[in-house]
C-alpha cells in the first residue's frame, strides 16, 4: 500500500519526513526546558508504543520520537493530549483543539539555561519566562529560535538564536553597608569587565561597563550590593548558525523589561508575515532583516513599544560571523 | 509587671501609638534584595506599621548595626582641629529582638564599654537610645544553638511579646509603658517561655588555659582550602566587634576631610596586616582558629562568659557551608584526645 501524504499538513503537525520511508518523527515540544518525571514517563511509553522504543534529546530541549509509522499519526496526537495541556495550555497557549497534535512546528521549542530555580548565578527563573513568551509566539509557523540564558554566561547559548534573552540585573549600592573589603571589585575584575573599582574604602561603578551579571551583589558580605527589584534583560538578535553565514546575535535592546521583551517578538512575527518571501520554501528570519536592513526591522519591531527607563537601544548594529564561502585560509594538505 | 492579650490589630494600635514617641526596629524583610534572584533579605531596619515586622525567618544580619554601624565617621578633621559628628536623629528606639540577640548586645556592651577603662562614646550613644522588647523564641531555627550557648533566656527587656497567629500577648515590666499597653489589651497572664533545646547542640571545651599544641594543631588546617575569606561569617554575626579605620580626604583637598570606623572581621583577607606588610594569619586555618578562641575561649577568660551566643548566622551564611558549631565541637572532641574528624 502506498501512502498519499500532504507533506505540509504532516510538517504543521510537528512530524518530520525522515530518511526512512513510510516512517516519521514527532517534535515534543517542552518550553523552558523544565519538565517533571511524569511527563517524562508519558514521553516514554509514546515511544516504546509508537515508535522504536528510542529517543532523542533535541538541542533545543525538546524530544524526538524517530520510527513511527505514519499511519500512527493520529493515535500518537491523542496520546500527546496531557502533555499538550500540562506544557502549553497550562501556561496560556491558546491551541484550539488538543486532541489533533501540535498545530504548529515553525516557531522552535523555546530553550533555557536552568535558571534561578537552581543557579545560584541565575538573575531569573528562566523556565517560567521560556513559557510566557510560549503564550505569546505559539503556534506560528515562521522558523524562529528563541533561547532564554538567566545570566551573562549564556549557558543556553542565547548568542546562536534569532531572539537571545539574557536575564541581566541591575546593581544598587547602599553606601553606608559598605565595608570596603573589596570582594565586589575583584570579583568583577577577575570574572567580568572591571566595572567596579576601589574609591578609597568605598566602591564606583561605572554603569557603561556594567552588564549586569550580579556577580558583585553575590560576592558581598553585607548585603550593600543588591539588585534593584523589577526584572531586567538584554535581547540578543538574529544570530544563526546554518550553510551560507553563520553569526552571532548581537545586543540590539539592553535593560529593558519583560513586556518590551515580548512586544518586539511579537511584533517581529507581524514583520516577518509583510516582509518574507513566499516563493521560497522557508527563509529565515535573518535573511530577511538582511534584505530589508536593520532599520526597518528596528522600526517596525518597536512599533507602540514603550522603552522602560532604564532601557538602551542599538542605533546599529554588526554582526560578527563569516560566509562559508571565504576558504582562501584553507589548503590542502597533501 | 502587668500582662495584656490583644487581637492583632488591637495591637497594630498599640504600635502605632508607641510609634508617636519612639521609633520602632526589628526584623524586615526586603522583597528581592536577597543574594540569589528572587530571595529576600532580611534584616534590621525601622518598620513602619507591624505587619513589617519579619517572624517567620531569622535575619541574616544581626541587629548590631543598631550600635555599632558598618561604617561611622569618628571625626571630621581639618589642617588644625576636628570634631565630632553629631547623630542624625537622637531619638530613643525600641528594638525587637530575640533572646539570642538581646544577648549578643550584651557582649558587645562588654567590648565597647566595659573593656579598658574608657567606654566607647560612639557606641555608648547609640546604646542608650535602645529599649529592648523581646520577641518571645519557642522555636528554634536552622542553626541555632542558644542553649548550649546559654543565651536562650534573658530578663534584660523592658516589654516581651508573644505573637501567635492573630494573637499577641504582652508582658510589660517598665511602667512607663503600661498606660499605654493597658489601654488597647485585656489583662492577661503572660510570662514568656524559652526555647529549651535546639536541634544543633554543642559541647564547649572545658579546659582552664588552652594547650599550646592546640595553636598549630592540624584540625585548623582543613579550613586553609575551605574557607575563602569572604567574611560573611563575621559580618552576619551579633558579636563580632572588629573594625578598622579608614581616612578619607574631601576631593580636592589635602587637609580636610574624615576618620571612618567600619566593619573588619578576622576572616577578612587585611585584616591582621601591619604597617610594612607583615601579616599575623595568612592562612585560612589560622583565622578561624583565631574566631574560634576569640568566641568561646579567650572572651570567658576576661568577662566571664563566652562572647558566642550560638544564634547561628554564621553557619547559616556561609557559602562554603562552614559550619562553626560543627568547629566548637570538633575543638572539644580533641581537646579530650578524640578525632578532629
Ligand atoms: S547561564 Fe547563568 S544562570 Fe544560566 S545556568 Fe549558566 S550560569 Fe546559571
Ligand atoms: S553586575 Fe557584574 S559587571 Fe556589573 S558591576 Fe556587578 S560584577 Fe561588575
Ligand atoms: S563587596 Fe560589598 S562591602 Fe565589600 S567593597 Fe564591595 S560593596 Fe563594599
Ligand atoms: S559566632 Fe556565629 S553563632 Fe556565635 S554569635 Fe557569632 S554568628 Fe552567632
Ligand atoms: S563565611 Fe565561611 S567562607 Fe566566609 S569567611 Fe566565614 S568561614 Fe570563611
Amino acid at each position: 500500500m502506498s501512502l498519499d501524504l500532504n507533506r505540509k499538513t504532516v510538517t504543521k503537525n510537528a512530524f518530520r519526513i525522515t530518511k526512512r520511508r513510510n516512517h516519521t518523527a514527532i517534535r515534543i515540544r517542552v518550553p523552558g526546558g523544565h519538565l517533571n518525571a511524569s511527563q517524562i514517563a508519558r514521553i516514554a511509553r509514546i515511544a516504546e508504543q509508537f515508535g522504536d522504543g528510542n529517543l532523542h534529546i533535541t538541542t533545543r530541549q525538546g524530544f524526538e520520537i524517530p520510527n513511527i509509522p505514519f499511519e500512527k499519526m493520529a493515535e500518537v496526537n491523542a496520546a500527546l493530549r496531557p502533555l499538550i495541556e500540562e506544557l502549553e495550555l497550562e501556561h496560556g497557549v491558546k491551541i484550539d483543539n488538543p486532541a489533533a497534535g501540535y498545530p504548529a512546528a515553525g516557531m522552535r521549542n523555546i530553550s533555557a539555561c536552568i535558571g534561578n530555580r537552581t543557579c545560584p548565578f541565575a538573575n531569573t527563573d528562566t523556565t517560567g519566562l521560556a513559557q510566557r513568551i510560549e503564550a505569546v509566539v505559539y503556534p506560528h509557523d515562521f522558523h524562529t529560535k528563541i533561547a532564554i540564558t538567566g545570566c551573562p554566561n549564556d549557558c543556553i547559548k542565547a548568542h546562536m538564536q534569532d531572539f537571545g534573552i539574557i536575564a541581566i540585573c541591575i546593581p544598587e549600592y547602599d553606601y553606608d553597608q559598605c565595608i570596603g573589603c573589596e570582594a565586589c571589585a575583584k570579583a568583577c575584575q577577575r570574572k567580568v569587565t572591571g566595572a567596579i573599582e576601589m574609591n578609597g574604602s568605598k566602591v564606583v561603578r561605572d554603569e557603561r561597563r556594567c552588564i549586569g551579571c550580579g556577580e558583585c551583589v553575590l560576592a558581598c558580605p553585607t548585603s550593600a550590593w543588591t539588585r534593584k527589584p523589577g526584572k531586567y534583560y538584554r535581547l540578543l538578535v538574529m544570530g544563526r548558525t546554518g550553510k551560507k553565514n553563520p553569526r552571532l546575535a548581537m545586543p540590539f535592546l539592553d535593560r529593558v523589561n519583560e513586556e518590551v521583551v515580548t512586544k518586539v517578538i511579537a511584533n517581529t512575527m507581524a514583520y516577518v508575515d509583510r516582509y518574507i518571501l513566499r516563493c521560497l520554501p522557508k527563509e529565515h528570519i535573518g535573511y530577511i532583516v538582511d534584505r530589508t536592513g536593520f532599520n526597518v526591522f528596528r522600526d517596525e519591531v518597536l512599533q507602540g513599544v514603550v522603552l522602560n527607563t532604564e532601557a538602551r537601544l542599538a542605533k546599529t548594529i554588526q554582526w560578527p560571523g563569516y560566509n562559508t564561502l571565504n576558504d582562501a585560509n584553507l589548503k590542502t594538505t597533501k | 509587671m502587668s500582662a495584656y492579650d490583644y487581637s492583632r490589630k488591637e495591637f497594630a494600635a498599640v504600635f502605632a501609638e508607641l510609634q508617636k514617641t519612639y521609633q520602632i526596629y526589628g526584623p524586615k524583610r526586603f522583597a528581592g534584595r536577597g543574594r540569589f534572584s528572587d530571595t529576600d533579605l532580611i534584616r534590621y531596619a525601622p518598620l513602619a506599621s507591624l505587619d513589617e515586622l519579619e517572624l517567620a525567618e531569622k535575619s541574616s544580619l544581626s541587629p548590631k548595626s543598631l550600635v555599632f554601624p558598618a561604617d561611622e565617621t569618628i571625626f571630621h578633621f581639618n589642617d588644625h582641629e576636628f570634631s565630632q559628628p553629631q547623630l542624625k536623629e537622637n531619638g530613643e528606639i525600641i528594638v525587637l529582638l530575640r533572646p539570642c540577640d538581646i544577648n549578643g548586645i550584651a557582649r558587645l556592651d562588654k567590648m565597647f564599654l566595659e573593656n579598658g577603662d574608657q567606654a566607647d562614646p560612639y557606641y555608648q550613644r547609640r546604646r542608650q537610645r535602645l529599649h529592648f522588647f523581646m520577641i518571645e523564641c519557642r522555636e528554634s531555627f536552622e542553626n541555632c544553638f542558644c542553649v548550649s550557648m546559654k543565651s536562650n533566656t534573658t530578663d534584660n527587656y523592658e516589654v516581651a511579646l508573644r505573637f501567635a497567629g492573630d494573637r499577641v500577648a504582652a508582658q510589660v515590666k517598665d511602667h512607663r509603658y503600661a498606660g499605654l499597653f493597658g489601654q488597647k489589651g485585656r489583662a492577661g497572664s503572660f510570662s514568656p517561655e524559652f526555647v529549651s533545646g535546639n536541634d544543633k547542640q554543642v559541647e564547649l571545651p572545658t579546659v582552664e588555659t588552652m594547650p599550646a599544641e592546640m595553636f598549630n594543631h592540624k584540625m585548623w588546617e582543613e579550613y586553609d582550602s575551605r574557607c575563602i575569606a569572604c567574611g560573611r561569617c563575621n559580618t552576619s554575626c551579633v558579636t563580632c566587634s572588629c573594625f578598622s579605620t579608614v581616612d578619607l580626604f574631601y576631593a580636592d583637598s589635602r587637609q580636610c576631610g574624615e576618620r571612618r570606623r567600619v566593619w573588619d572581621g578576622c576572616h577578612l583577607d587585611g585584616f591582621s596586616d601591619m604597617a610594612g606588610g607583615h601579616s599575623f594569619r595568612k592562612n585560612k586555618g589560622e583565622r578561624m582558629r583565631f574566631k574560634t578562641f576569640h568566641k568561646i575561649y579567650d572572651f570567658r577568660k576576661r568577662f566571664g562568659f563566652d562572647m558566642c551566643v550560638g544564634c547561628g548566622r554564621c553557619d547559616d551564611v556561609c557559602p562554603e557551608y562552614i559550619s562553626f558549631s560543627s568547629c566548637i565541637n570538633k575543638l572539644s572532641r580533641t581537646l579530650k584526645g578524640g578525632s578532629d574528624k
